[in-house]
């Protein structure tokens, strides 16, 4: 048991909280966790008395009162834990998921199988990524417009369902800087088992200066190559899906990609987000996440896919 | 055993001879013609109980298969699109096709005997409901010999299984199987109650009634107060799906979160529906094998009624994450904490039982002891996630996999395989091998724990349910290698308890009467029972008639303020009639007789022509649907027309 825990310490887990309401239950969990040994070991080792009791040479009948047993052990002993569990679900609940003043709007929508991030009242949008400020209560507004899914990223939060047609909010303070990965927990379809969501904690300095880059107006493509990337990009079918802010591709099926070159993954956690993984993504991404509304490129030669991932990669 | 032995029947003929007319008069037709119009309550029961066994092990199955694919990370071993099929047919089978049969099967066969009576009050209808049972699990099955199998998961959420998401008929199979398979357990939780309000023998009033029969009491009512709302949830979907309404299309200004309602409405009381008969059988077996009688008898009934009326207050509990306001979630939550002290009550007296009696650590008691230290753990854990914010962590993640496991696998399927040893020996005649039988448990026992236990764990690292694979580097893959490992270990165990069971119809040990010197009268009548269980109704006078009388008296000395007709039907007379004394619902005084049917394929006829209907909805066959409805009706105008004097 005591391996078992200092395992789940080790490691990230939800009682190693990072936020503030994975922090109030992580709490409410090892005082759950106490109680549950203590109730373990007792019966247990009732059930184990009880039955070798009897069995023993030379056993006396036994004088134990049934009814005042299951009185105690049935009605009143559970009424006393039951009662203490009550207060603090009600301490903890109350104390999560209100309203705060100040705090960092941020829209959540599941797609299917990614999310769109967008901070109202700027331009933002991203995707797969959120990136907050640490010590600053944040409101998270899930939205779906297909299927249910489950916002949960546990050194943070708890669940919150993303239900089309009726907006959740989850609200918590991130109190450590980090990435912490998160997953959708409500099945959703194909490719349920690949919807990750990142959200980085920066230091309020570093959210500023990234969100003024992101702000910021788009420069042409830095380079030749990415240039060439960027007309083959327009040409295809990639601009009919994705959108880039300040050129002509404004698609919404796919992820905005505007600054897609500092995200970290491809494909919502599934591939690490470098040139090579890229360009097999553009290749074929059916291949890689089975039933994604991405379409592979097969008749693109190398060189096309190779300018269009360095017109990406200049994205940031 | 001495004090199983009955006196002989009250009348002149001699014995063999009676025997002999008897047989004659209650025998089913041999071969193909007797297994299609049997009636007979021990032979539907059994067929109940074998059905549910084959799609246990279809089930676990694929099971075994998905945990292959998550043995290691990045597997290739299932495609996305075979996984969700699997882990959708895996929990759906094990519901709605095993665990809620398998327990009717033996609420079927054990019920008549155990209150002493000669039949179900409804043997065609009993006929029927298990036809409605096997022909809905065929057509679910049927799924995968067309290659679309339902992928929904077991509770189907919608918008998901809409037809935009859902395009082709995996989901209609899903849907019109629920709603096909809840006729079945509909119509038998009727007979059940009629039977068991109405059916007891003489003297057994409420309060001597076993307390596996008060089980399937409890479960009976909560079927009919439950299965209707799954029945509207999947009817709503398949409107949804198959005529174009919109019941859950958000667009269209219909609600998502109303199929949650309504599936849930039933589905929290369903695991307390196969919980009841569960611990109905762990309470008959701890006694039995503690010598002694149960510990605080009437504190475990009313704890049975309770949880049957609290489990409708709790549906919400497994929508804590949608975004229902706190105040109500905490209603909710306080109602799922409430449940836990009906079970703690039958806890303390089941090891109150133990303590004061002397325990044999025979088969079926390993499975009950083994089904205390599982169902303990399952139960904390339950408490754990009735905590609001804690479940907000832990829900839909293998945390609650591992719950649901302990509670649905470990405290009923553990009871169940307990109460195959203990009552198989009744219904075959014979004995199962104790020492196949010590190893089956063991290798389950062990297999279980090891399989299920590291999956807290797993739902703590973050791994959410329903997900057909992970990557190597997120710290899941020695876990789920150990649980793949222990999950094989699990299902080799089950499978020696097959082989045990197949053994002893070759080789076992003939059964005697009353082989664990139990206290209910299904062990007074011989191994197996005679087609009419009894040649002359006991009369019970005691909570453990064959533990406080010897013998049982039978109905020649039966209560004296008996009806004419009613007295007639106890004695041999009765049987002879092909009738059965029908008695009080409360205080079990004789009243009346009801006649017990011949043979007849009008139930299987009824059954296929719903199964037509059926497959006319998923295929959009008019004509097979309308055909199914008139063989369906004409069978049913039939059996109604023709009364009991025209069949016996």
């Amino acid at each position: 048991m005591t391996a078992g825990t200092a395992f789940l310490t080790t490691v990230a887990s939800i009682v190693t909280p990072k936020g503030s309401e994975a922090d109030r239950i992580a709490g409410a969990w090892w005082l759950m966790f106490g109680l549950a040994a203590i109730v373990y070991v007792v019966v247990a080792g009732l059930i184990v008395y009880a039955t070798v009791r009897g069995r023993r040479r030379g056993a006396r009948p036994s004088g134990l009162r049934e009814d005042a047993f299951i009185w105690i052990g049935g009605v009143a002993a559970p009424v006393v834990i039951l009662f203490v569990l009550a207060v603090v679900t009600v301490h903890t609940t109350e104390a999560l998921r209100r309203p705060a003043r100040g705090a960092l709007a941020v829209d959540v929508a599941g797609e299917d199988w990614w999310w769109a991030v967008r901070y109202p009242g700027t331009d933002i949008v991203t995707a797969n990524e959120i990136h907050l400020p640490v010590d600053r209560p944040v409101d998270l507004r899930l939205t779906s417009d297909n299927v249910i899914h489950s916002f949960w990223v546990p050194e943070l939060a708890g669940k919150q369902d993303a239900i089309p047609g009726q907006p959740n909010h989850l609200r918590f303070t991130p109190e450590a800087t980090g990435t912490f990965i998160g997953r959708c927990a409500e099945y959703c379809g194909l490719q349920h088992a690949h919807m990750e969501i990142r959200v980085i904690v920066q230091t309020a300095t570093d959210f500023g200066r990234w969100q003024a880059r992101q702000e910021a107006t788009r420069t042409e493509p830095v380079s030749d190559v990415a240039a060439a990337g960027a007309a083959i990009f327009q040409r295809q079918a990639c601009a009919g899906c994705h959108t880039v802010r300040g050129t002509s591709a404004t698609g919404t099926v796919g992820p905005d990609l505007t600054d897609f070159g500092g995200r970290e993954t491809i494909g919502a956690g599934l591939l690490e987000n470098n040139s090579r993984n890229l360009a097999d993504w553009i290749r074929d991404a059916p291949e890689l996440k089975p039933g994604t509304a991405m379409p592979s490129f097969h008749d693109l030669t190398d060189r096309d896919v190779q300018t269009i991932v360095a017109y990406l990669e200049s994205l940031q | 055993m001495a004090i199983t032995e009955r006196r002989p029947p009250a009348t002149d003929a001699r014995p063999d001879e009676l025997e002999h007319a008897l047989e004659e008069r209650w025998e089913d037709a041999p071969g193909i013609p007797g297994f299609f119009n049997s009636v007979d309550h021990k032979r539907v029961g059994m067929r109940y109980i074998y059905t549910a066994f084959i799609f246990f092990f279809v089930a676990g199955a694929l099971a075994l298969v998905m945990r292959v694919q998550l043995a290691a990370p990045n597997a290739d071993v299932l495609s996305p699109q075979t996984y969700n099929e699997f882990f959708t047919v895996h929990g759906t089978a094990m519901i709605f096709l095993f665990n809620t049969p398998v327990l009717a099967g033996f609420g079927n066969y054990l019920i008549p005997l155990m209150i002493g009576s000669r039949d179900m009050a409804f043997p065609r209808l009993n006929a029927f409901s298990y036809w409605i049972f096997v022909l809905s699990g065929l057509f679910f099955f049927a799924s995968f010999a067309i290659g679309h199998p339902p992928d929904g998961g077991w509770f189907a959420y919608v918008p998901l299984t809409s037809k935009p998401y859902s395009g082709d008929v995996n989901i209609d199979f899903w849907g019109l199987a629920v709603i096909f398979v809840g006729i079945s357990t509909t119509v038998g939780a009727v007979n059940f109650i009629v039977t068991i309000f109405k059916l007891r023998a003489p003297g057994m009033t409420l309060h001597r009634m076993p307390i596996f029969v008060w089980s399937m009491l409890v479960f009976a009512f909560m079927v009919i107060f439950a299965v209707p709302a799954v029945t509207v949830a999947a009817s709503l979907l398949e409107l949804d799906r198959l005529f174009g309404t919109s019941f859950y299309d958000v667009a269209s200004g219909g609600s998502a979160l109303l199929y949650q309602h309504l599936f849930w409405f039933w589905g929290h009381p369903e695991v307390y529906i196969l919980f009841i008969p569960a611990t109905g059988m762990i309470s008959t077996i701890i006694p039995v094998f503690s010598r002694r009688r149960l510990a605080g008898y009437v504190w475990v009934v009313t704890a049975l009624v309770a949880i049957g009326f609290i489990s409708f207050g709790v549906w919400v509990h497994h929508m804590f994450a949608t975004g229902i306001p706190p105040l109500s979630l905490s209603f909710f939550s306080a109602v799922s904490l409430i449940i836990t002290i009906p079970s703690g009550v039958q806890f303390f007296a089941w090891i109150a039982t133990m303590w004061k009696g002397v325990v044999r650590f025979s088969v079926p008691m390993l499975f009950a002891i083994g089904f205390l230290l599982i169902f303990l753990l399952g139960g904390i854990t339950g408490v754990m996630v009735s905590v609001l914010p804690f479940d907000w962590q832990v829900t839909d993640s293998y945390f609650v996999v591992a719950h649901f496991h302990y509670v649905l696998n470990g405290a009923v399927v553990f009871p169940i395989f307990g109460a195959l040893y203990y009552w198989l020996p009744k219904m075959t005649g014979r004995m199962l091998d104790e020492r196949l039988g010590r190893i089956s448990f063991w290798t389950m026992f062990v297999g279980f724990n090891v399989a299920f236990f590291p999956m807290h764990i797993l739902g703590f690292l973050g791994m959410p349910r329903r997900v057909y694979t992970y990557d190597s580097g997120v710290g899941w893959s020695g876990l789920n290698l150990v649980i793949s490992v222990a999950s094989f270990a699990f299902g080799l165990g089950t499978l020696l308890t097959l082989v045990n069971f197949a053994m002893s119809h070759r080789r076992g040990a003939p059964a005697p009467d009353n082989p664990w010197d139990a206290d209910t009268l299904e062990w007074s009548t011989s191994s197996p029972p005679p087609e009419y269980n009894f040649a002359t109704t006991p009369v019970v006078s005691s909570l453990h008639p064959l533990w406080d009388e010897h013998p049982v008296p039978d109905a020649a000395s039966g209560p004296d303020d008996a009806r004419d007709d009613a007295r007639r039907a106890l004695g041999v007379a009765g049987a002879l009639d092909k009738e059965m004394p029908v008695t009080e619902g409360l205080d079990a005084l004789p009243q009346d007789t009801l006649g017990i049917p011949a043979p007849t394929y009008l139930p299987f006829l009824a059954a296929l022509g719903v199964t037509a209907i059926f497959v006319g909805l998923l295929a959009e066959a008019v004509v097979v649907g309308v055909a199914g409805a008139v063989v369906g009706i004409t069978a049913v105008v039939v059996w109604l027309w023709r009364t009991d004097e025209d069949l016996r």
